[in-house]
């Protein structure tokens, strides 16, 4: 199915769950937040929560600033 | 000199940086470093897959930082919600800069928007640091709110042009009871001190250090001059004379004899 991950087109299976794509992106296991649908998803909640089809997940790390 | 302490928590350092605008990582962290300060502010941005860039965070996370994300980016009070808990997601921290900008050519802060921000906020337990206007009656309100700090701007983000405010100012200072840390529009250190001297608690500096020849060396001006300028507000400033007259500091009798 289509997920957008940033806004970027992005396939992935059928009722994949948060943690399965975290590991398809190879996200780094700290220093990044991710939301579902503009709702925050703590870590501890990836593996509980499934993505439906047209899911806007974004994903945030830092960056500098004042 | 009395310690800065803010949610209870107690600080050394009355110096806070921003880490925007340098030309590297490895130079932000020297300056962070040279300047002593115990509280550094962060950003966030959308990752970009596949980017193996370094990440900044390494370079901020030091065992005496306490780090301030902050809000940039947001228009209002529900995204800044939104971006705080991603904040403190990323970073495991419950302590927010909140800065709602929503006008990018002078990044001046909505007030309604950050005092409705700052509520719901504490409400959910961040340690809610506002960045806004330098108005005596909004940082009533936002203190009211449950704000730990309030940080008026000297100017505009980013203009180095000092405190412009200055006179609104001295008046938070003077009505606040949680402390006033003087952000945004700082340029030089001598701006720095003479907030400190009018009995500021803190101020946060970011592009006065990155954008300066060298921003090390900048980095220590700025921390001897917070120092300066706290020093002498716990000293007690001497009245300043309200005419051209001079008042001697020496004794004006004669010792010539003529």
């Amino acid at each position: 199915m289509k997920i957008y991950v940033n806004n970027k087109e992005t396939d992935v299976s059928e009722n994949m769950k948060v943690n399965e794509l975290a590991q398809q992106l190879q996200l780094p296991d700290k220093g990044i937040a991710l939301a579902v649908n503009n709702q925050m998803i703590p870590r501890t909640e990836w593996s509980n929560t499934t993505l439906k089809a047209e899911s806007h997940v974004i994903i945030i790390k830092a960056a500098c600033g004042g | 000199m009395e310690k800065l302490i803010i949610a209870g928590k107690e600080f050394n350092s009355r110096l806070f940086l921003g880490t925007g605008k340098f030309n590297s990582n490895e130079l932000m962290e020297q300056a962070i470093l040279a300047s002593e300060t115990e509280m550094v502010t962060v950003a966030m941005k959308r990752i970009e897959l596949g980017d193996k860039e370094d990440d900044m965070l390494k370079h901020i996370q030091h065992p005496n930082i306490q780090l301030l994300p902050n809000t940039s980016g947001v228009r209002d009070a529900e995204e800044a919600v939104f971006a705080a808990q991603m904040a403190r997601e990323a970073f495991g921290t419950n302590w927010l800069k909140l800065e709602i900008h929503p006008d990018p050519r002078y990044l001046l802060p909505d007030s309604v928007e950050t005092l409705k921000a700052t509520e719901k906020l504490v409400k959910m337990g961040f340690v809610v640091l506002p960045y806004c206007q330098a108005d005596p009656t909004l940082c009533r309100q936002l203190e009211e709110a449950g704000a730990a700090t309030v940080m008026p701007l000297a100017a505009p983000i980013g203009t180095n042009k000092g405190l412009q405010t200055k006179d609104f100012i001295r008046i938070i200072i003077e009505q606040a009871n949680v402390p006033v840390v003087v952000d945004a529009g700082i340029g030089a250190p001598s701006h720095a001190a003479e907030a400190m001297e009018m009995g500021a608690s803190a101020c946060l500096v970011n592009t006065a250090i990155a954008v300066a020849g060298n921003p090390v060396e900048m980095a220590k001006a700025f921390k001897e001059a917070v120092i300066a300028g706290r020093r002498a507000y716990e000293a007690g400033l001497g009245s300043v004379g309200h005419t051209f007259e001079a008042s001697a500091s020496s004794p004006l009798t004669a010792f010539l004899n003529k």
